[in-house]
């Protein structure tokens, strides 16, 4: 059996004592899913001096309308993200992604908050979060401030979350005309992708208006295609555009050959999957 | 009788009695059990593939609070403990004291009084390793300037394994291949793959100083033999050694050796004089128990006048570190000379040579008998090869070259007597599920479309149930098993058997043995195994062949006591025995039906004050040793259908065509599940199951992240068929079948993706076929793993 080393574990009873805690223990950190926390703890790869579990603030699950804006709390599941009508009328690319993102048991425990926190490059929904443009909420013992996502991973495995504060909320503006999509490839079912592209367009009078596409897997953090994005925006959508905007992805991306596969294949897949989101995305737009 | 409602009194579909306790989580495995005053052991594993040993410090783990011992190769060579034999007559280090060899190699052993104990005092135990350059890849294991692995070993001087092994005949070989018109040459690969079962290893060994007693608790395939063993390799007295095996999660081959944490435990139980309980977890299961596969081969194929006429292998068998490679003596390649499969060759030319490489030891059976799994890769893969050079479809190459009914015994080129076959039929009723003609016409549409579907078939033939004790035995031993049924005077019955489930259904098949031979219904016999203080002796469960081997077994137990039955009829009847008939349950007299005496009626009577025929004692019981005869031979036709998308290069089975011949089916439900089961692991070796290593010797595939094990989601819904050709020798018909899909089902997944490819040029590709491997060959780039 795999096991941990020692540790402390709390029951957090409110979010403010939650980040009370955090900030008094040295090496503490929050566990939600513990999908990801878990197994890096028994194969000794993490060893927090305490963990902080904050599935009892049923508070940060929700998944609503706030105006312009849907709101997620950081603790909603996967499988609440699966299921979300309202997710699936304005974002379905959600629900592509949670079609294909680890197994239901791990849906069933995981959150949004943790899977964005875990800034694995490889992990699906921080794409998602890319492509549509989210910010993030971040609450800390003064107050919240909110980061936008092509600001909230600074590197592998490091957030924009600072000591003592925790991730709350991730909201998404609702603008008309949107489209959006999510196409992985992996190995088996409930693998980590080999790539993964997410992509939505926004789609006005005829003309991409705004785009959002970042790619999991191939690079260090998620990679947002802020060249493939500016190429689209003001143009007619086409297969030859999204062609164009694959072969940006294959060149943009930057990914390490690992055991799912080589360099040049991660690349033309980055490229494929790309055009494909596109493609999907945007029919999603114009239906 | 044959039937309670719906419920056989023999053969025929029974749900099987374990799934009451299974389905409701109420099995009873290894790390289930809790004994008095029990402790833990975890072990501590070298990280190098190569390095030596410089010094060895326990001290900061002996001081850590809850740490009862710390067990090193030094304290292991007082008990002469420090090194064991293996199954192939090599030895393996227990615990390494020299240096280590492989990435996972056991070092040492901490004993604590919890496993979380355990594992915080292995981080404390500080090796002075000096790493040396690591043997990765075989084909290099013997060059000139390659560290020397086995120093260990007296004039071992080089990393050669054994010596090179030959089967089958040169010369006429290479005149059939002179007379050929066509010749075909390919490297392919079975790369290194694992069993992974679901339930690690691990053992609870319980020694007690007063008495002398060893208890094991163990979860393994081979009880009585691993006692035998036990008591060679610690000098304790056999008969005081018991093994008891409880529920088992899953073997395929992975539990038929004995490991150095079983050694470790029972030393440490020895030491400690209380029981120690170890488990490994998934990745020491992975990366450091019995492997299975990995083996390089070199093989030209020819055809004459369309019909195929010869093969040549030649291969190089990685065997990791120390020589453990699970087979029967006197065949140090298994039984991979069945690689002249099917057909009626008219030569065949087989050279193995195995080495050492500094990864972890094994060769073990992964469900499949001695190396047969290669030996059908091979020879299908290599048929499939000259179709496509020969332009013809690899279904009439194969009916052009099959063995033929008529020809039946028949001697192969490489010695085995097949018993029994009808090829061309088998073939025919998978050409007829799949719809062979219209996928060839659908295949055709799409590929015009520039979609990728492809086609392939695979056809074996395995030798299963060894094994005939004039040809085999495994360290000695004779490949024999025993059976032992005691009916009781109720008329219950008990048979206790050598052979161990590990999920395979033995509960209940062995009883509608018994129950078919008695007229006793199933529910009614129970089937004791998996503890070698109450059951007779044998050599276990693997190479299928617990129903050719086991299951004769039972039903010769059965006959014996329906022989007795029979004379104490006739005294019941007041006639002669010969003048007894019998259906099942009961013996009447022939002429008479009307008068008879059922299986109760004798039993009470054999077991009451009455009289019984002159001589006879009492009881209803008896004991056999099965000698097997012969190997059996089953055999069946796969057909895969895949779909390969042209961009990502992802690879779906949308069809799988499975149309065993496994002789008579004793219970076909479970056959279909041992059917599915191999299948999907078929799936998972072609298309993902792969054990790589770095060019350091670094395991990269130590979780379940990295060993992908395939999930119901990339299984298409299986699609079975039968043909019944029983076996002439086995006392039931029946050839065995647990292997057969695991061992059929790789060679047609990769000759559908070969065929898919078939637009492109495409004609090899290694498993597993991932997207990124299956794209490289796309590009024409095709590699074999690492």
């Amino acid at each position: 059996m795999q096991t941990p080393a020692r540790f402390d574990y709390e029951r957090a009873t409110s979010l403010q004592g939650a980040i009370a805690s955090l900030k008094e223990h040295e090496d503490s950190r929050i566990i939600a899913g513990g999908h990801s926390l878990l197994p890096m703890m028994k194969l000794r790869l993490a060893s927090p001096t305490r963990l902080i579990d904050i599935n009892d603030l049923t508070d940060l699950q929700y998944i609503r309308e706030e105006g312009d804006e849907i709101a997620i709390g950081a603790l909603t599941r996967h499988v609440e993200l699966l299921k979300s009508e309202l997710l699936a009328e304005h974002f379905p690319l959600f629900k592509d992604a949670e079609l294909v993102i680890a197994d239901p048991v791990v849906r069933n425990r995981g959150t949004i908050g943790g899977s964005l926190c875990q800034a694995d490059a490889a992990e699906d929904l921080s794409a998602v979060c890319a492509a549509v443009k989210a910010t993030v909420v971040i609450t800390g013992a003064d107050g919240t401030r909110t980061v936008p996502m092509d600001q909230f991973h600074l590197g592998p495995w490091t957030t924009a979350v600072g000591e003592g504060e925790i991730l709350t909320e991730v909201r998404i503006a609702k603008r008309p005309g949107g489209g959006s999509a999510h196409e992985k490839v992996e190995r088996r079912a409930g693998d980590w992708a080999i790539a993964a592209a997410s992509a939505a367009v926004w789609i006005d009078g005829g003309v991409i208006t705004d785009a959002g596409i970042a790619l999991s897997a191939v690079g260090l953090t998620t990679i947002d295609l802020t060249r493939a994005e500016e190429l689209l925006r003001g143009q007619p959508p086409s297969e030859e555009l999204f062609e164009q905007a694959g072969a940006i992805a294959s060149e943009d991306c930057m990914p390490i050959p690992d055991s799912r596969g080589p360099v040049d294949y991660k690349r033309h897949l980055a490229g494929v999957l790309t055009k494909r989101a596109l493609r999907k995305a945007t029919a999603r737009a114009l239906s | 009788m044959t039937a309670v409602g719906d419920r056989p009194i023999g053969f025929g579909p029974l749900k099987r009695k374990e799934d009451a306790r299974f389905i409701r989580g109420k099995g009873n495995y290894l790390d289930d059990i809790r004994l008095p005053g029990m402790v833990h052991m975890a072990i501590l594993r070298s990280p190098f593939a190569h390095a030596k040993i410089n010094s060895i410090d326990t001290s900061a783990a002996l001081a850590l609070p809850g740490v009862a011992a710390v067990i090193t190769a030094k304290d292991l060579e007082t008990l002469g403990l420090a090194w064991m034999p293996t199954i192939s007559y090599d030895t393996q280090a227990v615990l390494a004291g020299d240096k280590v060899r492989f990435q996972g190699q056991e070092v040492a052993a901490v004993i604590a009084i919890d496993e979380y104990i355990a594992r915080d005092a292995l981080q404390l135990i500080d090796v002075d390793y000096e790493p040396l350059p690591a043997v990765v890849n075989a084909r290099k294991a013997l060059d000139e300037d390659a560290p020397l692995i086995r120093d260990d070993k007296d004039g071992q001087l080089d990393n050669l394994a054994s010596p090179t092994w030959e089967a089958g005949d040169e010369e006429s070989t290479d005149k059939a291949f002179a007379e050929a018109d066509t010749i075909v040459s390919r490297d392919i690969i079975y790369p290194r793959c694992h069993p992974a079962p679901l339930e690690t290893c691990g053992m609870i060994a319980d020694f007690n100083p007063e008495t002398g007693q060893l208890d094991l608790y163990n979860g393994n395939q081979a009880p009585h033999a691993h006692r035998t063993v036990y008591a060679h390799v610690a000098g304790l007295a056999e008969h005081m050694i018991r093994i008891k095996c409880n529920d088992i999660g899953g073997g395929f081959g992975n539990k038929v050796p004995v490991y150095p944490g079983y050694v470790c435990a029972i030393a440490g139980s020895i030491v400690a004089g209380v029981p120690v309980k170890w488990i490994e977890d998934r990745s020491e299961n992975l990366m450091s128990t019995g492997f299975a596969r990995d083996y390089i081969m070199k093989s030209d194929i020819c055809a004459k006048d369309g019909k195929i006429t010869g093969l040549r292998v030649d291969v190089i068998a990685d065997h990791g570190a120390f020589d453990s490679t699970a087979q029967p003596t006197k065949f140090p390649a298994g039984f991979f000379h069945i690689v002249c499969g099917s057909y009626d060759l008219q030569a065949s030319h087989v050279k193995v040579k195995a080495v050492y490489t500094n990864k972890a030891p094994g060769g073990v059976a992964y469900r499949c008998s001695f190396r047969i799994t290669e030996a059908v890769y091979l020879v299908e893969r290599m048929v499939e090869a000259l179709a496509l050079e020969m332009h013809i479809d690899p279904i009439d190459l194969r009916m052009q070259s099959f063995i033929g009914t008529e020809q039946f015994p028949y001697e192969t080129t490489t010695g085995w007597t097949y018993d029994s076959g009808d090829y061309h039929k088998t073939m025919r009723v998978a050409m007829d599920i799949a719809g062979y003609e219209d996928l060839r016409q659908e295949q055709e549409e799409k590929r015009a479309r520039g979609e990728l579907m492809g086609i392939g078939i695979s056809f074996f033939t395995e030798g299963v149930g060894a094994g005939p004790r004039k040809h085999m035995d495994i360290l000695g031993l004779a490949m024999n098993d025993g059976a032992d049924l005691r009916v009781h005077p109720s008329g219950k019955a008990v048979v206790s058997l050598s052979a161990q489930t590990q999920g395979q259904g033995h509960e209940t098949t062995f009883a509608q043995i018994v129950a078919e031979e008695l007229g006793i219904p199933p529910e009614d016999v129970e089937v004791r195994h998996g503890d070698t203080d109450k059951s007779p002796y044998g050599l276990g469960t693997y190479g299928s062949r617990s129903t050719p081997v086991s299951g004769a077994a039972v039903a010769v137990v059965s006959r014996k006591v329906r022989d007795k039955a029979r004379a104490i009829a006739a005294q019941m009847l007041e006639t002669r025995p010969e003048d007894l008939a019998w259906e099942k349950g009961r013996w009447y007299v022939k002429g008479d039906p009307s008068v008879g005496a059922t299986i109760f009626d004798i039993t009470e009577r054999a077991y009451s004050g009455d009289s019984l025929p002159e001589g006879m004692e009492g009881g209803l019981d008896a004991q056999v040793i099965y000698d097997p005869p012969n190997l059996t031979y089953p055999y069946g036709a796969y057909i895969a259908v895949v779909d390969v998308d042209p961009e990502t290069a992802h690879v779906t089975v949308r069809r799988f065509i499975a149309v065993d011949d496994c002789g008579v089916r004793i219970n076909p439900m479970i056959v279909d599940g041992q059917i599915h089961g191999g299948l999907a692991e078929g799936v998972g070796i072609a298309l993902m199951e792969v054990i790589t290593f770095d060019e350091e010797g670094n395991c990269l595939n130590g979780s379940f992240m990295d060993y992908l094990i395939p999930t119901a989601l990339e299984c298409p819904d299986f699609e079975l068929g039968a043909t019944v050709t029983p076996c002439p020798h086995h006392p039931l018909g029946a050839k065995g079948v647990g292997e057969s899909p695991n061992v059929g089902s790789p060679p047609a997944i990769v000759n559908a993706v070969i065929d898919a490819l078939q637009p492109l040029g495409v004609n090899h590709v290694d498993m597993p076929c991932t997207p990124a491997r299956v794209w490289a060959a796309m590009q024409g780039n095709a590699a074999p793993p690492q």
